[in-house]
């Protein structure tokens, strides 16, 4: 057969379509229950360290079942309804108006006491960050916090990852006489119970978790303010 | 003939020094600079490229005579995206953490020039044996620079190696000491004074190199 | 429109190709030996960025992502998430525009066409083009305005570092550098030094271009959408500092 015919050329394509097409099915296919997987154990994971404890992708869904008492989604006007929070993604939800978010709320038991863990999503230097933020059982003292980043920069930004910046959340305050202030990253010398330190040299950043917490707590406080 | 002729070992051997991909040829440069913050992911990044390219190379010196010439380029385009798209799948399986820090990234192994380049180059005119000692080759001579940039600027940048911390902590200026990481070296523009300096450096040992 | 224009500033200068994210730096240092052909390469890429980069754009959200061929198949389609696919669909759509552009250009600027010679073909696997669409596929535009924007921004800011460092090449001819780091090794250095210096532009105060709103996140409360303003401003003060201070060590 002629290798530059018309006839020739468009079999070879159909053929080298469908063998790949297939291939690459199979592959993902495959692939895709242990994919699921990890991005569930992260969630877990990521959920988990916002109370201080550090899980594994292998006992994670361990962990989560055991603090993990509740988890139920509220509207921006404090409306609760039953619901898998679990499954509702942040980021999809991020590009709704205010009024119509989904905002999960977890609820968990550490050493008897409840902890509310709420979801926070947002605007970091290069791309979107993100973390969970928990409060104690008056939902305005902060017990932990957890962010994670989609691109900052290494060494600076990338640092609000790290311990380092979200330990000294706990035990600072989001209200202050019942007016949400929520908490404020400074540069250097945090003083009083609303401020945290910032990270040198990667001001934006901090200030993008700062505006983060702020919009998101506002988004949950009919839901903060009912005791 | 041998499996292992001195030519053939010639292509193994030759592009992890004299005839490297990425100080010589000047191919796959994007990577090596994006990725090479942490020497972990600079080593997968080089493994993952290093199977991209040899399995291309097998394969596609395998079609090499029932290719027809107008839709050469796309087939090629097909068959390396395939799979690289194996390759991220796959990493997102069993090596979630990293696959997340390399992101887009692995996607655009499809355009790093080395495998292109080597698949024009070479395995279109040569048969599947060598054209994978070629492949593999070319990909071990990127990955080497890779891990040299990785270990220089994950070690000076942040006073790590895979993670674990070789700079004792006390050094700190936080702790009292009197070293600071130096930031630069974890910014883009280290990355690229980084390769120049190692152009440098290889062009003075082999002087048959230097340009005009 | 604000924030359209906010994207267009970014993908120039903060997120510039070359200079944050090395992409396209095979013909970036091939082919900057002469402004002219420089200039030349670099509208072909905005070219072939403004066209791929929407038509990836509209392939991504109404064919590839999880539940996007809902308008075709109904609501039963949201378990299928071809995005998988996603590296092959862009490639597929790069390499054919490639091939059309090629043709254009070959038919209306025969000079051109011979001068850049080899490396319109090679647009096809310039790494720009397949990284513009990667990422504006993870950033997840809203709209395809907002993706096309993107895409000529990038160009543009592709262009800029390409004829900037052309230019210098040309004058770099007459000066006396090590042999060994003649050609390649001096112009990654230089670059590097470029990619230093755009780093400032990290420190532009994006929203004093959106007129007196502030980010759409705030917007939607009113009361801390003062605060922000004024500690939008403060950071970007701040950040130079650092940044200035990051690069004179």
């Amino acid at each position: 057969m002629d290798r530059q015919g018309n006839t020739y050329t468009i079999l070879y394509s159909i053929v080298l379509v469908v063998v790949v097409a297939a291939l690459l099915a199979i592959v993902s296919l495959s692939l895709q229950p242990l994919q699921n997987e990890n991005k569930q154990n992260e969630k877990r994971q990521n959920i988990l360290s916002a109370i201080h404890i550090t899980s594994t992708p292998e006992t994670s869904a361990k962990d989560f079942e055991q603090y993990i008492k509740e988890q139920y989604i509220v509207n921006s006007r404090g409306e609760q309804k039953e619901g898998d929070a679990f499954s509702i993604d942040i980021a999809g939800e991020y590009g709704k108006p205010a009024d119509q978010r989904q905002l999960p709320v977890f609820v968990a038991e550490v050493d008897g006491a409840k902890k509310y863990i709420l979801p926070i999503y947002g605007t970091g230097l290069w791309g979107a960050i993100w973390g969970y933020i928990a409060l104690d059982e008056d939902k305005n003292t902060v017990y932990g916090a957890f962010f994670d980043h989609a691109g900052e920069t290494p060494g600076l930004g990338a640092e609000i990852a790290t311990k380092h910046f979200t330990d000294p959340f706990q035990g600072k305050q989001i209200f202050d006489n019942a007016q949400l202030v929520g908490l404020l990253v400074v540069k250097g010398g945090a003083n009083g119970v609303h401020e945290v330190d910032g990270i040198s040299g990667g001001t934006i950043t901090s200030k993008a978790v700062e505006t983060m917490i702020m919009s998101y707590l506002s988004y949950y406080e009919p839901f903060l303010k009912e005791k | 003939m041998s499996l292992f002729s001195g030519k053939n070992r010639e292509y193994l051997l030759g592009p992890l020094s004299k005839n490297n991909p990425v100080l010589v040829q000047i191919l796959g440069i994007c990577s090596t600079l994006a990725v090479t913050v942490k020497l972990e992911n600079a080593l997968v990044m080089g493994l993952s490229v290093t199977a991209v390219t040899a399995f291309s190379n097998v394969i596609l010196s395998l079609l090499r005579n029932t290719i027809p010439n107008r839709i050469r380029i796309i087939v090629q385009l097909v068959v390396v995206a395939a799979l690289v798209i194996i390759v991220d799948q796959l990493l997102k399986a069993y090596a979630y953490e990293v696959s997340k820090q390399l992101s887009v990234y692995v996607g655009l192994i499809i355009t790093n020039c080395i495998i292109m380049g080597r698949i024009e180059a070479f395995a279109l005119a040569n048969k599947p044996w060598p054209s994978l000692l070629d492949g593999i080759g070319n990909g071990l001579g990127y990955t080497v620079i890779l891990a040299i940039m990785g270990f220089i600027r994950e070690l000076f940048g942040s006073g790590t190696l895979f993670g674990a911390q070789i700079v004792p902590q006390g050094w700190f200026v936080a702790n009292g000491g009197a070293y600071m990481n130096n930031g630069l070296m974890i910014m883009p523009a280290a990355s690229l004074i980084l390769v120049g300096l190692i152009i440098w450096i290889h062009r003075s040992k082999n002087r048959d190199l230097i340009e005009k | 429109m604000e924030n359209l224009l906010n994207i267009f500033v970014k993908s120039i200068f903060i997120d510039n190709m070359i200079f944050a994210y090395f992409l396209g730096m095979c013909s970036y240092l091939a082919v900057s030996k002469t402004v002219k052909t420089s200039f030349g390469l670099g509208i072909a890429v905005i070219f072939v960025l403004v066209i791929t980069v929407p038509v990836n754009y509209l392939l991504d959200n109404y064919v590839l992502k999880a539940g996007a061929l809902d308008w075709l198949l109904g609501a039963e389609a949201a378990s299928i998430d071809l995005s998988f696919l996603s590296f092959i669909m862009f490639i597929a759509i790069i390499a054919a525009m490639t091939q059309l552009v090629e043709m254009i250009v070959e038919k209306f600027a025969p000079t051109l066409y011979n001068q850049l010679g080899i490396f319109l073909p090679l647009i096809a696997v310039n790494c720009a083009i397949m990284g513009a669409s990667l990422f504006m596929q993870q950033r997840g535009y809203a709209n395809v305005w907002e993706a096309t924007t993107y895409g000529l921004g990038s160009g543009i800011g592709w262009l800029l570092a390409i004829v900037c460092i052309a230019a210098i090449r040309e004058k770099l001819k007459y000066s006396n550098i090590p042999a060994p780091l003649r050609g390649v090794g001096i112009t990654f250095i230089v670059t590097g030094l470029m990619s230093i210096s755009f780093m400032s532009f990290m420190g532009i105060d994006l929203s004093k271009l959106k007129g007196d709103k502030a980010e759409t996140e705030t917007a939607i409360q009113a009361s801390p959408a003062q605060q922000t303003e004024e500690a939008t401003t403060a950071i970007a003060e701040a950040d130079l500092e650092a940044v200035t201070e990051k690069t004179t060590e």
